[in-house]
């Protein structure tokens, strides 16, 4: 009974009807994906993010570690450029400088702005060499400041500069995320289909594999997962760790859901029609099974990519993941756990609304995708 | 006018990401208490969206038009359906006046509630029965249907039923609380034709029982000729024609109408070719200028094109939307 | 001797229901002893209600369904004969050139990532029919103009056409290898009344044009009247009438073949007499009543039918029912018929 319903055949904006006719579904669902303007959005918001990330190095004026800090300026409150002030205005954004007291009686420490002090911005500055995605030797960043720092969101106990760390954290944090879900990808899409395709006892075999994955309680798994990492080890080492950990730890749902996709569309009538032109079951798998869930797959990697950030973050928010040298943004956040932050530096919370940002940016470019991937949905 | 429904000008659009879609164009009729009015049509001809709008259920984006009408006329009562607002409004054409069955009665069941629970708490809603009332008049009503054991039906579940006793558990159910118009949205097509024809009578055997009018949805003539005493034929969200059943099978005023009727396989003449209607359902992005059906039909002249022709009377009751009709009537 | 291309001896199709650790599990016999005959050229159409194993009948003389008893032989226009129950994978490959299915829903029929050429051209490539890819272009424009297919559309994708157009593309598939033999499996149902027409007009002019044998399966009996030279009704797996369709519609031999016609709704809205109605709805195939497995629904039954189960008998020329008081049934639209005895 199922003419192109209400909505079906629908041509989209831009697009000429014998365009749409013939447009393949890579095509149809980006089309429907522009349409989806949250989507879009969304997706515009992750690109900054993920750009961020993978140019912090030259993005941040600072490295993020403990040589980049600023020992003078400990716990600073962020610094906001300005082109105007008491004395009058220039084109080139400043900062004032500060001065640090102690107060005798009380040994607490007082800030002034000093505000007949102005250190200017600069663009491009030369500063000591570094390599950008650790190959490509690079002597310049964005900006920094003429003379000192210049610390857009404020430092930490150390003085460390927090932009420049908010920036690599992301990139960790995705960087850890990217690792995980490839790694589960690889496990649910083998497992997964394997099971779905052959069925029987490899199946009820296999699905008890995913079950027992499953059913391992996460922290207590993690407490020993992070008891078995030697403390010699280098942040590298823990952050590809905390990754393989992630990654062996999350295939469960996603090779339930290839495996229930293999099951459902090995007995579709394409999949027959597909045998009865002479196909051979590695002929369906590749040319019929995999494209008719490609665009699932995909989906599902970008929905549960958040999950990874934040079980990363989470990870590493309760101690068990990386720690403070390293960057991520569970590190960030765990950060603002400490009571003197809680009342005196309120700048430590600046990455928690970068954090919410990109997660929620992850499920709805995820929910938009998931929504246009659908050849067949309804469009209500 | 005495009658149960008037619809007039009933203009219906969904919005979507791509522009209004013209479900339904400027339908109007008329239904009378006890009457059984089928509408025919293939898919994407609006017929199920107008059913489903007396009950004010179509989704959110849909649109009504400004001229739309729907009335309900009961004991002296005047219902306008589109002004009702609310859920607790809402509940009068949804249960209390009009019910519904569906093509695939698992639709109308909750999975996890058992028939009888199910039928119980509609009594309950709609009639403000006592639960043990309601219990009684659930079980007689699964009997009428012709369900064996109906107490022990009662506590079953809608999919421990057989397709052809799931239908009449439908039926008992949209019929416990005495409506007075029972919308049939293609109740049998999913049924085997043994069954359909069980079903069939049943329906039947009710409306003569229960005195309820009927609109039967489907896109089958056959079904209609056998229960429906008026037809309204859609196509594109138009009633093309519309008129007592015998009528417009017989001497049917309409192009389409004709069509569909010679596309039919006959079983009282075998050699008759079947004459399809040539080409396909326009999709409804594209709907045709002038009328509609212009597309395909096989008498299509120029002002066909450009002119969206009116409705005119053939005969007493029977009304088709054509404008070769003029020629014709004179030819009668 | 009339040329045979399809022969099906005493075929059964099981299918176990889930597995036990223990005992053996309970059968669906999906097909349960059918002996038919297709003649090359037939248009052969095969009638029943949902749960009949009419589609398990033709998937497996297309050897897609597990053959658990009987043989099925198909033999080519070339004279080669497959033993279709049991093929390797060297004649399977030849077979499938040969046997061909259409499908029920066009809408899950084809690839919804492929575009219309690489789906009618998919059997030509992976059979290696084809040199080149010109070759099998020529060849897919030529089949696609048979079926009716704007060439223009070949490089649209599935979503921008309609059923009936799909349906097209479907029927394309299966006769661009060039075979002789097609099961239609409900190819019509899913269709729009009007486009339903136009298909089957289609299927009949293939039929003529290319010589070709089909097994026309469908719930529809008026629709395989129309366009079938012999039909066979099909009742829980069994085979119990088979004749040329004026000859059925005129002269039912079984009670289940005259209740199928008159349920079938009339158009002539004075017509609504009520023919004879089955009750009850068509037993499970796992549990299937003794005897007759018709004889829980049959409104003549007698005691004769809950015991022994009736063989196919011949009534006139090419006509067979299964029925032991064949003799006695009246045609359909008379009264009752003349035995009540036992009934209900």
């Amino acid at each position: 009974m199922a003419f192109l319903g209400m909505g079906k055949r629908v041509a989209l904006p831009e697009m000429t009807s014998e365009e749409y006719f013939t447009a393949g579904q890579g095509r149809l669902i980006w089309q429907r994906f522009k349409a989806n303007r949250t989507a879009r959005f969304a997706l515009y918001v992750l690109a900054f993010f993920v750009l961020c990330g993978i140019f912090a190095p030259f993005l941040s004026p600072y490295d993020p570690t403990a040589a980049g800090r600023n020992a003078d300026y400990t716990n600073g409150a962020p610094q906001v450029p300005k082109f105007c002030d008491v004395n009058g205005c220039s084109l080139r954004p400043f900062i004032h400088g500060t001065e640090r007291t102690r107060g005798p009686e009380t040994n607490f420490r007082w800030v002034t702005v000093q505000t007949e002090e102005r250190t200017y911005l600069t663009f491009l500055p030369r500063v000591a060499p570094y390599r950008l995605f650790g190959v490509i030797p690079m002597e310049r960043r964005l900006f920094g400041a003429e003379e000192g720092f210049v610390h857009l969101f404020g430092t930490d106990a150390q003085g460390k500069d927090i932009f420049s760390r908010t920036l690599h954290a992301v990139g960790v944090s995705l960087a850890v995320g990217t690792m995980g879900v490839l790694i589960s990808f690889v496990l649910a899409l083998i497992i997964g289909g394997v099971a779905g395709f052959f069925g029987g006892w490899i199946d009820t075999v296999l699905q008890a594999l995913m079950d027992t994955v499953k059913a391992v309680p996460t922290i207590p798994m993690f407490m020993a997962v992070a008891a078995f990492m030697p403390e010699s080890w280098t942040s590298e080492q823990r952050f590809f760790f905390i990754s393989l950990a992630l990654g062996f730890l999350g295939w469960g749902t996603l090779a339930r859901r290839i495996r229930t996709h293999v099951l459902a569309e090995r007995t579709a009538d394409y999949v027959l029609a597909a045998r009865m032109a002479g196909a051979r079951p590695f002929h369906v798998i590749r040319r019929h099974l995999l494209p008719s869930f490609t665009s699932y797959i995909i989906v599902d990697l970008v929905i549960s990519f958040p999950y990874m950030v934040l079980a990363e973050t989470s990870l590493s928010f309760i101690g068990l993941g990386l720690k403070d040298p390293v960057n991520s943004l569970g590190v960030m956040l765990q950060n603002t756990t400490r009571v003197d932050v809680l009342l005196n530096y309120h700048w430590y919370f600046i990455p928690v609304p970068i954090f919410v940002a990109i997660v929620l940016a992850f499920v709805f470019v995820g929910d938009g995708l998931r929504d246009a991937a659908d050849p067949y949905s309804e469009r209500r | 006018m005495g009658g149960l429904l008037t619809v007039r000008d009933l203009t219906l659009r969904f919005s979507t990401d791509e522009g209004l879609i013209t479900a339904v164009d400027g339908v109007s009729f008329d239904l009378e208490p006890g009457e059984v009015l089928g509408l025919v049509g293939e898919s994407g001809s609006g017929k199920s969206v107008t059913a489903k709008s007396l009950m004010r259920l179509n989704s959110g984006n849909a649109r009504y038009g400004p001229e739309s009408r729907m009335h309900l006329h009961l004991d002296g009562e005047d219902i306008d359906i589109l002004a009702l607002q609310g859920a607790r409004a809402m509940r009068k054409v949804r249960g209390d006046i009009i019910s519904m069955i569906f093509q695939e009665p698992m639709a109308s069941f909750a999975p996890a509630i058992s028939i009888g629970a199910q039928m119980v708490e509609m009594l309950q809603l709609h009639r403000g029965l006592s639960r043990k009332e309601a219990k009684r008049r659930s079980v007689e009503m699964l009997e009428r249907v012709g369900i064996s054991e109906a107490a022990r039906r009662f506590d079953q579940y809608a999919f421990e039923l057989s397709g052809g006793m799931r239908q009449r558990a439908m039926i008992a159910m949209a019929l416990s609380t005495r409506p007075r118009l029972l919308i049939a949205d293609e109740p049998t097509t999913a049924l085997d034709v043994t069954i359909q024809a069980q079903v069939i009578d049943l329906m039947k055997d009710l409306v003569r029982e229960f005195g309820m009018a009927i609109i039967f949805i489907t896109h089958d003539l056959g079904v209609i000729a056998q229960t429906a005493d008026r037809v309204a034929v859609m196509y594109l969200g138009n009633i093309v024609e519309k008129g007592p059943v015998a009528d417009v099978i017989r001497r049917a005023g309409h192009p389409y109408t004709r069509g569909l009727i010679s596309a039919l396989p006959k079983l009282d003449d075998l050699d008759s070719p079947l004459m399809p209607v040539p080409g396909d359902i326009p999709s409804p992005l594209e709907r045709p200028s002038g009328c509609v059906f212009h597309t395909r039909c096989p008498v299509a002249e120029a002002r066909c094109r450009t002119v969206i022709p009116e409705t005119r009377q053939l005969r007493s009751g029977h009304r088709a939307a054509c404008h070769l009709n003029a020629a014709d009537e004179v030819a009668l | 001797m009339t040329d045979v291309a399809v022969a099906i001896r005493d075929l059964e199709v099981h299918y176990p229901l889930g597995r036990r650790l223990f005992g053996t599990a309970p059968v669906l016999r999906a097909v349960a002893g059918v002996t038919l005959d297709i003649p090359r050229g037939a248009f052969f159409g095969l009638v029943g209600e949902s749960g009949s194993g009419k589609t398990t009948l033709g998937r497996a003389a297309l050897g897609v369904a597990p053959v658990s008893v009987g043989q099925i032989r198909v033999t080519d226009s070339q004279g080669e004969v497959f033993d279709v129950a049991r093929l390797d994978r060297e004649t399977e490959r030849r077979f499938r050139r040969r046997a061909q299915l259409i499908f029920q829903d066009p809408y899950t029929a084809l690839s919804p990532r492929m575009t219309v050429r690489d789906i009618i051209a998919e059997p030509l490539e992976l059979m290696k029919l084809c040199k080149t890819r010109d070759e099998a272009n020529a060849r897919v424009r030529e089949i696609a103009a048979k079926c009716r297919l704007n060439v223009e559309y070949l490089r649209r994708f599935p979503h921008a056409f309609s059923g009936g157009q799909r349906q097209r593309i479907s029927i394309a598939r299966a006769l661009v290898t060039n075979p002789d033999f097609i099961v239609a499996d409900e190819s019509v149902a899913a269709l729009d009344v009007s486009i339903q027409a136009d298909i089957l007009n289609l299927l009949k002019q293939l039929q003529r044009d290319l010589g070709l044998t089909f097994l026309f399966i469908s719930h529809d009996l008026s629709v395989v009247a129309h366009t079938c030279d012999h039909v066979a009704v099909m009742y829980l797996g069994r085979i119990v009438e088979t004749a040329p369709p004026r000859r059925l519609f005129a002269t039912p031999r079984h009670p289940y073949t005259r209740a199928l016609i008159s349920a079938i709704p009339s158009l002539d809205p004075e017509n609504r007499a009520r023919a004879e109605r089955l009750t009850g709805e068509i037993p499970s195939p796992v549990n299937p009543p003794s005897g007759c497995t018709f004889h829980t629904r049959c409104p003549m039954a007698r005691d004769r039918c809950r015991v022994e189960a009736p063989q196919l008998r011949v009534m006139a020329d090419g006509h067979l029912a299964a029925c032991h008081f064949s003799e006695e049934l009246a045609p359909p639209g008379t009264t009752e018929p003349r035995s009540s005895q036992g009934a209900q």
